[in-house]
C-alpha cells in the first residue's frame, strides 16, 4: 500500500518526500477534526454523568 | 531486501512472473501494513482524546469564565430568576439559565491556587465540554438540597482529573455574584470514605454504578421523598480513569458562607489555601 503510494507520487526523492508530508497531516488533520469528533460519543469512554431523578 | 529491490524500479509490474511465494509475501505485507496503520491510528485517538479535546475544551472554558466574569462585575447572577429579580428558592422550578453558560466558580485548595473552572448549566454533551456541569434540577449553589456538578476525568479540560486527591474536610469553594460558599468533603475521623456520622451517614466518597442516580437526590443515598435540611454539594466523574464502568462521587457539606464585595476572594477563603496546600 505504502509502496503503490510512494511509486505514483510525482518528482523527486525530494518532492515525494514533502509529498508523504502533506499526506500524512492531511490524514491526521481528517482523523482529530472528523473522523474522531465523530466516532467518540459512541465510545463508552468519557461518561461522567449519572441519570438525574426527576 | 525485497523492499529496497522494488522501491529502486520505478517501471510498474513489469515482472515476468509472480511465483507463489511473490503473492505469500505480497498478502503478508499488506496485512502487516494494515495493522501497523490501525495501531498508529489508535495511538492518534489516544493522543486526540488527551491532548486535542482538551485544546478545545480550554478555549470553550476561558470564553465561559470571561463572560461570566464579566457578569459578574457588572452585578448581574445568572441564577437570578428572570421575573421577580430574586434567587429562585429551595424547592421551586427550575430557573431558566441557558444550557451552557456559566452560573459560578469552582475552586478546591488541594488542586492548586490556579484551580479555578466556571461552573456551566446543563450536564449534556455539548455543556461539559465548556466545563463541568449543574445537574438542571439539583438545588443551586449554598440551598437546602444537594448541589450536584458533573465534570470529565480525562480529556475535555479534565476538570475533575485529580478528585480522587480530596481528603475528608477539604474545602471546595464555590463563588456566585453575591456569595462565597465553602463546602467540606464529607467522611469521618480523616476517612473520605466512611460515613459522615454528622450528615446522615453520606460518604465524603463512593464509587456507584453508572445508572446510580441517588447520589443526587436531595438527600444522598437516602429516599428521594426526604425532605432535605443539609446544603450539601456532590460531583460526579467517571471511574476509573479512561472508563466509564462505574462513576466516582464526591459529597460535601456547606461550612461557611461569605457575601461577595465585588469579585476577589474574601480573605478568610483565601487563607483556605495556606492551610490546606501541602
Amino acid at each position: 500500500m505504502y509502496v503503490w503510494i510512494w511509486r505514483h507520487l510525482p518528482g523527486n526523492v525530494a518532492v515525494r518526500m514533502v509529498e508523504i508530508l502533506i499526506l500524512l497531516l492531511a490524514v491526521v488533520a481528517l482523523l482529530f477534526f472528523v473522523i474522531f469528533p465523530w466516532i467518540e460519543p459512541h465510545l463508552p469512554i468519557s461518561q461522567v454523568t449519572v441519570p438525574e431523578h426527576k | 531486501m525485497v523492499d529496497t529491490v522494488e522501491e529502486a524500479s520505478p517501471e510498474p509490474a513489469s515482472a515476468p512472473h509472480k511465483t507463489w511465494g511473490d503473492w505469500v509475501r505480497f498478502a503478508l505485507r499488506g496485512i502487516g501494513q494494515v495493522l501497523i496503520t490501525a495501531g498508529v491510528v489508535v495511538l492518534l485517538f489516544v493522543v486526540y482524546e488527551v491532548y486535542v479535546t482538551n485544546y478545545f475544551a480550554h478555549a470553550a472554558q476561558s470564553k465561559v469564565k470571561h463572560e461570566l466574569l464579566k457578569e459578574f462585575v457588572e452585578r448581574k447572577d445568572p441564577l437570578r430568576g428572570t421575573g421577580d429579580g430574586k434567587l429562585t428558592l429551595p424547592g421551586s422550578k427550575t430557573p431558566t439559565v441557558p444550557e451552557g453558560t456559566g452560573i459560578a466558580f469552582l475552586y478546591i485548595p488541594r488542586l492548586g491556587q490556579d484551580y479555578a473552572w466556571a461552573i456551566v448549566q446543563g450536564t449534556d454533551d455539548a455543556d461539559l465540554e465548556k466545563g463541568p456541569g449543574h445537574y438542571i434540577g439539583s438545588a443551586l449553589p449554598g440551598q437546602v438540597g444537594n448541589f450536584a456538578v458533573a465534570g470529565h476525568r480525562v480529556g475535555k479540560g479534565e476538570p475533575f482529573l485529580n478528585l480522587d486527591h480530596l481528603q475528608a474536610g477539604d474545602a471546595v469553594i464555590v463563588q456566585t455574584e453575591s456569595k462565597w460558599f465553602v463546602y467540606r468533603v464529607l467522611g469521618d475521623d480523616g476517612n473520605i470514605d466512611a460515613p459522615d456520622p454528622a450528615v446522615q451517614n453520606i460518604p465524603g466518597r463512593e464509587i456507584v454504578s453508572p445508572a446510580d442516580g441517588t447520589v443526587l437526590y436531595p438527600v444522598p443515598d437516602h429516599s428521594p421523598a426526604l425532605t432535605p435540611t443539609e446544603r450539601l454539594m456532590t460531583m460526579t466523574t467517571c471511574h476509573p480513569k479512561f472508563t466509564a464502568s462505574h462513576r466516582m462521587v464526591l459529597h460535601a457539606v456547606l461550612a461557611k458562607t461569605y457575601p461577595a464585595s465585588g469579585v476577589t476572594m474574601p480573605a478568610p477563603v483565601k487563607n483556605l489555601y495556606s492551610s490546606q496546600e501541602s
